[in-house]
C-alpha cells in the first residue's frame, strides 16, 4: 500500500505542478470539483469542461459524428498525456424506447468511443464501459432539445495505474 | 411480513342447495371476447358474521365485490336496493327478490371464528334459473390470510360463470420509484394484484430494474447496478435475502431475465464489447449458452409456457421487431408484421398470445398477438406505455405507463386482453416494471 502510495505521489506530482496540494492523495477517485484551477490542461476539470467529457448521438443511432470525433480526438490526446488516469465510459439513451433495448443501444454507444479511443491509441486497459439506458437523464423535459442531450455518451475518469 | 399460509379448501358436499333444483341450465355466463359486453349485474349481501368476526366479513365482503367489479365484466348492485336481507347462511333464497332487483347471479356467504381459524364458506346463485350454480364451498385459514380467501371467493365465481380460471389470488412484483426525474430512486417491491399488502425487497441505494417471478412464486428475479455494472440477482421472497446469480465476466452487462416454465433455465441478455445477445443458464449448474449470435441487439426474451421456445426482440432488420427460436437456440422467425417497432415480448401463460410494446409515430402502445404475429390488436396508446406483464389466467394484462414532461411520472395499469377495463393500478407511489405472479399456491 505504501509503495502504490508513493507511486501515486510521484505521478501526481510530475503531472500536477503546482495544483498536486489540493488533491486528497491516497484515493483512487479524485474529485474533479477539488482539481486544480481548470485552466490546467493536465487537471480533471480541463477534462470535464475544455476538452469535453461527452460526445452526443443522433436518434437510435451508436456512429460517431463528426464533432464527436473531433471531441474524442482530444479526449484521446489527454489521456495519452495523463497516463495515470483511467476511464469509465457511460453510455445512455434518451426515453424514447423501450427499457432494454435503451440499454443495449446506450451499450453500443459506449463501446462506439472506447472503439474510437483505443483507435486513437489510448489503451483499452484504462477504458471500461458501462450503460444506463434511459436510467439517468440529465435533461427531463419530453422534447428533442432535451433527448439530444441524453443521447450521449460520457467519459468519467478515475486516477489510477491502469486495471 | 404476512406469511402466506396454507389454505385448506373443502367442498362442502353437505351444504344442502336450499332451492329446488331445476333441469334447466343456467344462462349465467360471461363469454370473454372482443364483442361489446353489458357487465353482469350481481348482488352481494354483506356475509354473515359469527361472533367476533363482524370486521372480516365486512372486509371479505368488500374485497370480493372489488374483485368482481375491477374486472369490467360484473357490476354490483347496490346493497340499499336489495329487497330481502339475508340473515342466515343456510336459509332459503327468495329468487324473486333477486330477480325484481335484476340480480343475475346472487352470492351468499358467511365468516366465522372456529379454533382460532377463519371459515369463509360461500354460495353462489344464477337468480333467473332458480337454482344454485355449482356447489357450496369453505375455506380455512389463519385470520391473516383473510385477503387470500375473499380473493379465493372471488376466483372461484368468476370460474363458474366465464368458464375461465380467475387471477385475484396472485401478487405483482414491480419498481417503486421516487425522486425527481433526473435523480430517480428505486426498489423492487412487492404487492397484492389489487395493491395490498405492498413490502419493499431492496433498498434504493442501487439502480434495480424489472423484477421476475420463478414459476413457483416464490423468488424472484431481477436485475441490479449494486456490484456496479447490470447483473442478476435472485431473491428470496420467504426470507427477503438475495444473492447474484452467477459469477460474471467483468465488461459484460447481464439484463432481462426471465425463468423457464419449469424453472430450471433462466433466459436473459448478455452484453459484451457492445453487443447484445440471448444467453441460457442453467439453474443446477450455472452453466451459461449463448442463443444468438448477431451484432444486432437480441433482447427481452420470454419463454412459451411449453418451455420449447423463446420469443425475443431484436434489431436485426434494422428496426426493433419480434422474433421466435427454438428454446436451445437456433434459427429465429420474425412474427412482427406491422407499423413501426416492436419489444419487450412476453408468451401469455394459456400460450396463445404474446403481448408486447409497440412504438409508432411518437406514440407507445401495448398489444397482443398470435404467436404467429397475426390477428395483432393495439390496446393501448400514450406517451409511453411498455413492459406488459400477463395474469394468470392469460386475460388481462399489467403494465408501465409514463407521463411526459418534467414532471413525467410513472404508474402500473392494466387492461383487458379486449382493451376493455384501463385503470391505474393503485400503488404507494410512482411504479414501473410489474411482473404479475402465477396463482398463489
Amino acid at each position: 500500500m505504501k509503495l502504490l502510495l508513493k507511486l501515486t505521489l510521484l505521478v501526481a506530482v510530475l503531472g500536477l505542478g503546482a495544483c498536486a496540494n489540493n488533491r486528497y492523495l491516497g484515493d483512487t477517485t479524485i474529485n474533479p470539483n477539488a482539481a486544480g484551477a481548470a485552466g490546467d490542461p493536465n487537471s480533471v476539470a480541463y477534462f470535464n469542461q475544455t476538452v469535453g467529457d461527452r460526445v452526443l448521438f443522433l436518434v437510435d443511432q451508436s456512429s460517431l459524428t463528426p464533432t464527436a470525433e473531433a471531441t474524442l480526438d482530444d479526449q484521446a490526446d489527454w489521456l495519452l498525456r495523463n497516463m495515470e488516469y483511467t476511464a469509465l465510459i457511460e453510455g445512455h439513451a434518451d426515453e424514447q424506447g423501450t427499457r432494454e433495448y435503451n440499454l443495449a443501444l446506450g451499450a453500443r454507444r459506449a463501446a462506439s468511443v472506447q472503439a474510437y479511443l483505443i483507435s486513437r491509441g489510448v489503451s483499452a486497459s484504462r477504458l471500461n464501459t458501462i450503460s444506463y439506458g434511459k436510467e439517468r437523464p440529465i435533461e427531463i423535459c419530453s422534447n428533442e432539445s432535451c433527448y439530444a442531450q441524453n443521447r450521449r455518451a460520457v467519459t468519467v475518469l478515475s486516477a489510477g495505474l491502469g486495471s | 411480513m404476512t406469511r402466506f399460509l396454507t389454505i385448506a379448501f373443502l367442498a362442502l358436499a353437505s351444504i344442502a342447495a336450499p332451492a329446488v333444483a331445476q333441469d334447466t341450465p343456467g344462462p349465467l355466463r360471461i363469454e370473454i371476447t372482443e364483442g361489446v359486453i353489458e357487465p353482469l349485474p350481481f348482488a352481494l349481501p354483506q356475509f354473515i358474521a359469527g361472533p367476533g368476526a363482524e370486521d372480516q366479513a365486512a372486509d371479505i365482503t368488500r374485497v370480493i365485490a372489488a374483485d368482481l367489479s375491477g374486472t369490467g365484466l360484473f357490476r354490483e348492485i347496490p346493497r340499499d336496493a336489495h329487497i330481502s336481507p339475508i340473515t342466515s347462511f343456510d336459509s332459503p333464497v327468495e329468487y324473486a327478490d333477486w330477480q325484481a332487483i335484476n340480480a343475475q347471479a346472487l352470492i351468499t356467504g358467511s365468516v366465522t371464528i372456529e379454533g382460532g381459524q377463519l371459515v369463509v364458506r360461500f354460495r353462489l346463485f344464477d337468480v333467473f334459473s332458480n337454482e344454485p350454480l355449482g356447489a357450496g364451498l369453505q375455506f380455512v385459514g389463519s385470520p391473516d390470510s383473510w385477503r387470500r380467501m375473499a380473493h379465493n371467493v372471488a376466483d372461484n365465481v368468476y370460474e363458474r360463470i366465464t368458464g375461465e380460471s380467475g387471477y385475484f389470488d396472485s401478487r405483482v412484483a414491480f419498481v417503486h420509484e421516487e425522486g425527481p426525474k433526473n435523480a430517480r430512486l428505486k426498489r423492487i417491491a412487492i404487492m397484492d394484484y389489487d395493491g395490498a399488502n405492498v413490502q419493499y425487497l431492496t433498498d434504493s441505494r442501487s439502480l434495480v430494474l424489472a423484477p421476475r417471478f420463478a414459476p413457483d412464486g416464490q423468488t424472484l428475479l431481477f436485475t441490479s447496478y449494486e456490484s456496479g455494472s447490470p447483473r442478476l440477482y435472485t431473491l428470496d421472497l420467504a426470507t427477503v435475502s438475495r444473492r447474484p446469480l452467477s459469477d460474471h465476466l467483468n465488461g459484460t452487462m447481464s439484463f432481462a431475465p426471465r425463468f423457464s416454465p419449469d424453472g430450471d433455465r433462466i433466459v436473459f441478455s448478455l452484453e459484451q464489447g457492445g453487443n447484445t445477445d440471448i444467453y441460457l443458464m442453467d439453474v443446477a449448474t450455472g452453466m451459461q449458452t449463448q442463443l444468438t449470435e448477431a451484432p444486432s441487439i437480441e433482447t427481452a426474451p420470454s419463454f412459451s409456457p411449453d418451455g420449447t421456445q423463446i420469443v425475443f426482440e431484436s434489431d436485426r432488420s434494422g428496426s426493433q421487431q419480434i422474433y421466435i427460436m427454438p428454446a436451445t437456440g437456433g434459427e429465429a422467425r420474425r412474427i412482427s408484421q406491422g407499423e413501426g417497432r416492436y419489444g419487450t415480448p412476453v408468451w401469455s401463460p394459456r400460450g396463445d398470445l404474446i403481448a408486447f410494446t409497440n412504438q409508432q409515430s411518437g406514440r407507445f402502445h401495448i398489444g397482443v398477438m398470435r404467436t404467429d404475429g397475426s390477428e395483432e390488436r393495439l390496446l393501448t396508446s400514450s406517451f409511453l406505455d411498455e413492459g406488459p406483464t400477463w395474469a394468470p389466467n392469460g386475460r388481462v394484462i399489467m403494465f408501465t405507463r409514463e407521463t411526459a414532461g418534467t414532471d413525467g411520472a410513472p404508474a402500473i395499469y392494466s387492461v383487458d386482453i379486449s382493451g376493455r377495463n384501463l385503470q391505474r393500478v393503485a400503488t404507494p407511489g410512482m411504479a414501473s416494471d410489474p411482473a404479475w405472479s402465477p396463482l398463489n399456491n
